[in-house]
């Protein structure tokens, strides 16, 4: 992929970057998710103090053919407020954990947010006329006295400057005792599911007041407590199929139409330890911290510490391919539109993909040092240390504070988002 | 996965081990080369398990301190120390332990623990600081005084008097080690399951201390968790006891270097 020209090979060139300059991050400027919507129009972040920021990508400028449209804000709002639970003395964060896109079905676009325990459904639409010629108040707003009004005027809609508006239309809460890690909309656009440490709950989209429980892993005697839900989300195609990670290093399938309470899981999806690997760490190192499927819906994919992991749902016992890459507990991974690169963020504000077909992997840095736009982003390299060449990284430099832990790739074209603490970074790949 | 992408897999852990310890030192005071001579080599696999075990110890009674506890965090740790726990009870490292005069080693092991524990608090809960600080302020202060005028003094109504008692007797006979590891886990359960008249649920979910006033909690649980530790820390001197104070704490900082990389959230 760092070839010049040829096949396959991608360049990616910085296009954007969002977010402060300084070194000083606020940690309510801290993002917490990133998600592009179904179209690839609009490109959603949440963030550490609760707000949620959509972007949307211009138009393409027809005499402009080398670039994609930018992407500029289009709406900014508070999603979630901090509450505290007098009862249990807890503090709630505001925190965004996650943030999915409904598909668009009129005007509006809807999207579900959600922090450790409750889950919002927003309602973002635009308004661009308004009402005018109203003769029954003033300039200033106060009615006229009825009596003076003497003709009917209906007023007219005129055009304005474009206001976006979000609205919460839906608010679904109590229904987790632990935090939610995960949200996932069905493919029938009806339904989605939550997930928190030990629980995962089944919603319909208009009904606030109840949920179905369908996955409990809740041991009877909380010291027997040895394995909790990372990360849970639904088949892109089949409505009643969905899968959960764990922090043992599983991947259960489970079937709704099986039973009420998904105990059972249909597949497990386990690779077996290799026992000359064992160390302290391995049971911290085999924690999923997210599984995602393809948008085929034939593969998954799994991160863990040392590895991005892809899976054929046909076969449970290992993975069909198994990448090398450093990260801890809570990096994301991707896929590309077509299911042929994926991508994880790593330390350093690194971020790599892995062409699944040429097995060529590149790493790249989020940076401002390459911000001019079509800078073709030069490609790292992490060495061990001690055998640094020039122009490597020694993995004993590596800034493990400066993590890339959520990363979004366009739905149809390759332009990614890419988080680093407080930055959002867009690079897509050079259009010649 | 491959023998060759295994082998990566333990070269990189290793060299996070041994190497964090470069950046650590490169903060302050030593230098560098100097501490790096005071370590020959990777250091003995049984003082990595010994202080990852100690560590851990801690960091779990870090965690069930937080009102709310990262449940992940807590469950990743936990599972290593009953890992670590297996491990040295099929290979008999415990029989080993038994005879260890450790005294003076094993104050010092708790300064360099206190240390561990100031590092770890301020970088993962923020809004648990001024928390961290009293516990550290009565470690401290505590390890200046003799321990029985810790026990009887600090003894608040929380602590059960025999829970108590059952520590005071593991300390003053150290001939029974055997399933020490495992009395020390429990005495940690209980301690936090007795604070809480509701159920040993409680040790997961949200602590419910709606029956405390928070100092007070948070006293009686430095006791008993300043208690539970000095006792499993007793128990465990490690077999190669390293002479260097330094050595010691610079292998926590290491251990926690990694741990906190791997479980941080």
């Amino acid at each position: 992929m760092s070839r010049a020209g040829g096949g396959n090979d991608i360049q990616w060139c910085f296009s954007q970057v969002k977010g402060a300059v300084d070194d000083d991050v606020a940690e309510a400027d801290i993002i917490s998710t990133v998600e592009f919507n179904h179209s690839g129009e609009l490109l959603a972040t949440g963030d550490k103090g609760g707000r949620v920021v959509i972007f949307q990508q211009e138009q393409e400028n027809k005499t402009q053919s080398h670039s994609r449209g930018e992407y500029n804000v289009y709406s900014t709002f508070q999603s979630h407020e901090p509450e505290f639970d007098y009862l249990k003395s807890l503090e709630i964060e505001e925190k965004i954990n996650k943030i999915r896109w409904l598909p668009q079905k009129n005007a509006a676009q809807f999207l579900l947010s959600t922090n450790d325990k409750t889950i919002k459904l927003w309602k973002i639409s635009e308004r661009d006329k308004r009402p005018e010629g109203y003769n029954l108040k003033e300039e200033d707003g106060r009615y006229r006295d009825p009596t003076t009004v003497t003709t009917l005027r209906v007023p007219v809609f005129r055009p304005m400057d474009l206001m976006v508006e979000a609205s919460p239309r839906r608010i679904f809460a109590n229904a987790h005792t632990y935090h939610i890690n995960s949200i996932s909309i069905n493919s029938d656009y009806e339904t989605y599911l939550s997930a928190d440490d030990l629980r995962i709950n089944l919603w319909h989209l208009e009904i606030t007041d109840r949920s179905f429980n369908i996955v409990d892993i809740k041991p009877a005697n909380m010291e027997e407590l040895t394995e909790v839900i990372t990360a849970a989300e639904f088949h892109p195609n089949s409505c009643s199929t969905f899968v959960y990670s764990s922090s043992k290093g599983t991947i259960r399938l489970c079937d709704m139409r099986a039973s009420a309470l998904c105990d059972r899981h249909s597949k497990l999806f386990e690779e077996p330890e290799d026992p000359s690997n064992r160390s302290f760490f391995s049971e911290i190192i085999s924690s999923i911290s997210d599984v995602k499927f393809s948008h085929s819906g034939r593969y998954m994919m799994t991160r863990d510490y040392l590895s991005v992991k892809i899976w054929d749902l046909n076969m449970e016992n290992r993975p069909v391919e198994t990448y090398q890459v450093l990260g801890e507990n809570h990096f994301e991974c991707c896929w590309n539109g077509s299911d042929s690169i994926v991508m994880t963020g790593s330390y350093n504000n690194f971020f790599r993909m892995f062409d699944r077909n040429s097995k060529r992997d590149i790493t790249l840095e989020a940076s401002r040092e390459n911000n001019k736009p079509r800078t073709v982003l030069k490609p790292r390299k992490v060495c061990a240390s001690g055998k640094r060449k020039k122009d490597e990284i020694s993995v004993d430099s590596l800034d493990f504070n400066k993590k890339i832990l959520h990363t979004a790739w366009h739905p149809k074209e390759n332009i990614i988002a890419v988080a680093t603490t407080n930055n959002l970074y867009i690079f897509q790949d050079k259009m010649n | 996965m491959g023998e060759e992408e295994g082998l990566h897999q333990t070269q990189l852990l290793d060299t996070m081990f041994v190497r964090g310890l470069k950046r650590k030192c490169f903060d302050g005071e030593e230098d560098i080369e100097g501490t790096l001579a005071g370590i020959k080599a990777v250091p003995s696999y049984n003082l990595q398990r010994q202080s990852l075990l100690d560590m851990s110890l801690v960091k779990l009674q870090l965690c069930h301190m937080l009102v709310e506890p990262n449940l992940c965090r807590s469950v990743l740790i936990a599972n290593t120390v009953r890992q670590i726990q297996e491990e040295m009870t099929q290979d008999g490292t415990w029989q080993m332990i038994n005879a260890q005069n450790t005294g003076q080693a094993s104050l010092d092991r708790l300064v360099s623990t206190d240390i561990l524990c100031r590092s770890s608090g301020d970088q993962a809960e923020g809004k648990h600081v001024p928390a961290y600080g009293t516990f550290n302020k009565d470690f401290e202060s505590d390890q200046a005084q003799d321990g029985s005028e810790t026990m009887s003094t600090a003894s608040s109504v929380q602590a059960p008097r025999n829970l108590q008692s059952n520590m005071w007797e593991e300390m003053e006979n150290p001939q029974e080690n055997k399933g020490n590891f495992q009395k020390s886990l429990d005495q940690i359960f209980e301690t936090l399951e007795n604070k809480s008249p509701n159920s040993v649920e409680d040790l997961f979910s949200e602590v419910d201390n709606s029956y405390y006033d928070l100092d007070t909690m948070l006293t009686g649980m430095m006791t008993n968790t300043k208690m539970g530790h000095c006792d499993s820390l007793e128990t465990f001197s490690s077999p190669t006891n390293t002479a260097s104070n330094s050595n010691c704490k610079s292998d926590l900082n290491d251990l926690d270097h990694i741990v906190e990389i791997l479980v941080e959230s």
